[in-house]
């Protein structure tokens, strides 16, 4: 039991390591210093308070991305569609911000339910489909992507702007954004969206482990037709993890909308966030506490990286490109598995 | 050079549990060896071992008299051992032949040789009188084919010396009677083999020696023509087993099972279950009797509501139940031992207490307000456990590392266990060794003079006769017989299993 737990421990940060020495090559090769290199990077996403407050606001939404896959994938679904949902959630979000004024007890907490509502909607639908028609939830997700990413711009053209590029900027009642703490990091955009991501990683930990919901969602994860048997409606519990995965993707969209931004604008492409909450979940093993770690390693990674070509000459890219090896490696654990158990039997 | 196979003092240790505890097993070229041992005794993992699936902890592996070290399963191939599991391992939608050459596959300029493949299964395929048509999908042949299609795996990579584990467990008597003229007809070849069986009948059918274990230790090796069912029992279980289960005339109170002109479609649209009638009383055990096939398991789906039936009506105490939710059906009062334990009766990823609660565990003390008790969980699973007699190195390990005896065990105590006043055990014993089928057999017969109604279904004569109260045999999807097992025959139920019509009296229910 024990022994199985140290392994998933070791293969993601054996994953991590072996990630970031084949980058080092990719930089010998490419006639950069590794060293000046990595110093870089961990400069720029520790090196002091303002890049600490930058690393933790990109940690947010990375821990939700997180989530909403991990959320779906414990429950046996695949959600390629945290993207989509992270997108109507920040539309939904600045939405609510922008078109009213009420008391921040209010306003605040009704953003951030309305993002939840619209991620949890755009998951509703490749759940509804599957759970009714058999429809594959990767293709209609990977579909329900593009419509939340033209839509979004469609909205934000023709109706939060006249014809413009962004919204107007939220009311300060909705904002995440804390004079305390930018103060505290050398006004950086760090923003209370961390508290609510680390509040979420314990309710989808409870949600999963400690109810009756959460048992019957990782009971027809597993075995559908066990499930079935048991008298749990297969079809109800489909619809509802993707509609709760939804929910997480869209706060990660709010994290955006009321804190990074403060603000929606049309975007030429995906943000990438919803993408890297594939990896994130899959390097956290899918356990909401090993979310939070892999979060707060894809963070400090995105964030250090603007530090390197300053300071290293060393193209961004190359981050893309270690961020890349790490999730080849988790990918890969079972050669890492191999070779710990090799480990394990010459030890004794 | 006598011996093909030795394994010497073999030792496996899972975590702090020994499965394996300095067993010794030696194969002699040429003969049948049975692997004897209750459900957990550590044979499927002893077996592992030689087929390299497991690395010992202990002991040495000699083949042919030569010191090895089985790495994997290829290393066991090279060395010419091949093994059937208990669970096929084969693709659904390839073809035998496809199956059978996938990992060493012929080739001719670069391109899969299918022709020459084709030809050398069946070559094979008739030498050992398998009658496989090398073309035919897997998906659409019987379990017993798609079993032949695994021995011809091994045949087809050169092995000598075969493992088939519980390889009857999954067919019906006819099956096993020819599986049985093809292992003779194997070793006649040279082949030797490793037989894992919980039927002693079948060991003293067609073994030279059997090696019995018990919770892990070797007991010993006998010669089978020296040894008696009995012995072997009573040396596997460690106490004496009754093979015929005692019991009290039945005290038959009203109907608590009314089945009429039940019409059931199976998956591809086809009527399985034909305008059929059945009562089952409170304090009475029916017995279903039938060759597979006849629309025993719709019957069961379809009262259990696992799936729609057509038309007709199914009451339970008076109360109509057809086409309910599985869910409303086992509130009413239904318990169901499900055939397929893998599929329906586990869900093989939770942990050994969180199955004992699979229908229950929205109720309270399990939880409350829909928050999960553990505790009150885990106490029940102990419960259980200790109970039903599950051998598990403890309850939060996972279901998948339970041998399929003691899964078998757990489904049955967490269905008895809920207290139903009508209990389905569908191929309760499939896979169960003497003791546990005479502890099995003993809680339906409790359950019965408890004033239960218990609905069996069994491939087995035996079982059927020994347990039911009424046997009532079903045909084309109808009950075509209704008969006292104290006044029939194996003889007479096989030719009613057949469609013969009876001659006396009628059918009535
Ligand atoms: N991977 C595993 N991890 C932990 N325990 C295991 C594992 N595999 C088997 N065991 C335990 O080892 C014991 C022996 O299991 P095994 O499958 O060899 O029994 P078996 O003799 O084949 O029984 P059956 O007749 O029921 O198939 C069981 O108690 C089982 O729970
Ligand atoms: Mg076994």
């Amino acid at each position: 039991m024990s022994e199985n737990r140290l392994t998933n421990i070791l293969v993601p940060v054996f994953a991590v390591i072996l990630g970031i020495i084949a980058g080092a090559i990719v930089m010998i090769i490419s006639g950069y210093d590794p060293i000046a290199g990595y110093s870089a990077l961990l400069y720029g996403a520790f090196g002091d308070r303002y890049y600490i407050g930058e690393t933790i606001r990109q940690v947010t939404p990375y821990i939700l991305a997180g989530l909403a896959v991990a959320f779906a994938f414990r429950t046996g679904l695949f959600n390629i569609g945290v993207e989509g949902q992270l997108i109507v959630g920040w539309l939904a979000a600045v939405w609510v911000g922008v078109a009213f004024e009420l008391p921040k007890v209010i306003h605040l907490p009704l953003a951030i339910i309305a993002a939840a509502v619209a991620g949890a909607l755009w998951g509703f639908i490749p759940g509804f489909l599957k759970a009714r028609f058999r429809v594959h939830e990767v293709i209609v997700t990977i579909m329900m992507n593009y419509i939340a990413l033209y839509v979004s711009n469609a909205v934000i053209r023709s109706v939060l702007s006249d014809q413009g590029f962004k919204s107007e900027k939220i009311h300060p009642s909705a904002s995440l954004r804390s004079e305390f703490l930018q103060s505290l990091t050398d006004y950086s955009t760090l923003h209370y969206g961390i508290i609510i991501s680390l509040i979420a990683a314990v309710v989808m930990w409870f949600l999963l482990e400690k109810t009756t919901t959460g048992y019957e969602l990782r009971a027809v994860g597993f075995n559908q037709h066990a499930s079935h048997y048991a008298g749990m409606n297969v079809n109800r519990n489909i619809i509802l993890a993707m509609v709760i995965s939804g929910a997480f993707a869209g706060i990660a969209g709010a994290m955006e909308g009321l804190g990074t931004f403060e603000n929606v604008s049309v975007k030429a492409g995906f943000t990438g966030v919803g993408f890297d909450g594939i990896a994130v979940a899959l390097l956290g093993g899918n356990n909401a506490f090993g979310i939070i770690l892999a979060a707060v390693l894809f963070g400090a990674l995105k964030v250090g990286a603007l530090e390197m070509p300053s300071a290293a000459d060393v193209p961004t890219e190359l981050v893309d490109i270690v961020i890349a090896l790490i999730i080849f490696f988790v990918a890969s654990s079972y050669l890492i598995r191999l070779v710990l158990t090799r480990f394990k039997k010459e030890g004794k | 050079m006598e011996y093909v196979i030795e394994m010497l003092n073999i030792r496996k240790v899972f975590g702090n549990f020994v499965a394996n505890d300095n067993i010794t097993l030696q194969l002699k070229k040429g003969e049948i060896h049975a692997l004897l041992g209750e459900n957990g005794a550590g044979k499927s993992t002893l077996m592992n071992v030689l087929f390299g699936l497991y690395q010992p902890d202990g002991g040495e592996i000699r083949v042919k008299g030569k010191k090895v070290n089985i790495a994997n399963p290829n290393v066991a191939n090279d060395l010419g051992i091949g093994m059937v599991h208990q669970h096929f391992m084969l693709v659904d939608t390839f073809t035998v032949t496809e199956n059978i050459i996938l990992g060493s596959e012929p080739t001719k300029g670069g391109q899969i040789d299918i022709e020459k493949a084709e030809k050398e299964v069946r070559e094979l395929s008739e030498r050992y009188g398998l009658a496989v048509d090398p073309k035919a999908k897997i998906a659409d042949i019987s379990v017993g084919m798609q079993q032949r299609v695994e021995i011809l795996k091994t045949l087809y990579r050169g092995a000598d010396i075969l493992i088939f584990d519980e390889p009857t467990a999954v067919l019906t008597p006819q099956e096993i009677q020819e599986l049985i003229q093809i292992m003779k007809a194997l070793v006649r070849e040279g082949k030797s083999i490793i037989l894992i069986t919980h039927k002693l009948k079948e060991i003293m059918e067609v073994c030279d020696r059997v090696t019995v274990i018990r919770r892990g230790k070797g007991i010993g090796t006998l010669n089978v023509s020296e040894t008696n069912p009995n012995e072997l029992a009573s040396l596997m279980v460690g106490r004496e087993v009754h093979f015929k289960t005692e019991k009290q005339p039945p005290k038959v109170g009203k109907p608590v099972l009314e089945i009429e002109n039940l019409v059931v479609k199976d998956a591809r649209g086809i009527t399985a279950v034909d305008h059929l009638n059945l009562t089952v009383h409170a304090g009475e055990i029916v017995g279903i009797a039938g060759v597979d096939g006849n629309g025993q398991t719709e019957l069961i789906e379809a009262i259990t509501g696992l799936i729609k039936s057509e038309s007709g009506s199914i009451r339970l105490n008076g109360k109509e139940i057809r086409n309910l939710t599985p869910r409303q059906i086992t509130e009413t009062g239904v318990g169901h031992i499900p055939q397929d334990r893998h599929k329906h009766g586990l869900v093989l990823d939770f942990p050994i207490g969180e199955n004992m609660v699979l229908q229950t565990y929205y109720k309270e003390p399990y939880s409350k307000r829909g928050i999960l008790n553990f505790k009150a969980i885990y106490d029940k699973a102990r419960q259980l456990i200790r109970e039903f007699d599950v051998r598990t190195p403890d309850e939060y390990t996972k279901a998948r590392a339970l041998s399929g005896g003691n899964q078998q065990k757990a489904i049955i105590g967490r269905e008895v266990d809920r207290d139903p006043d009508l209990l389905i055990a569908a191929q309760p014993t499939r896979g169960l060794d003497v003791g546990a089928i005479e502890f099995i057999h003993k809680r339906l017969i409790e359950q019965r003079d408890k004033g239960k109604a218990v609905l069996l279904v069994s491939f087995e004569l035996d079982e059927i006769m020994n347990v039911s109260d009424r046997i009532a045999v079903i045909y084309e999807g109808k009950i075509v017989a209704i008969v006292d097992p104290k006044e029939t025959t194996e003889q007479e139920l096989g030719l009613l299993m057949a469609g013969s019509k009876r001659k006396e009296a009628g059918v009535s229910s």
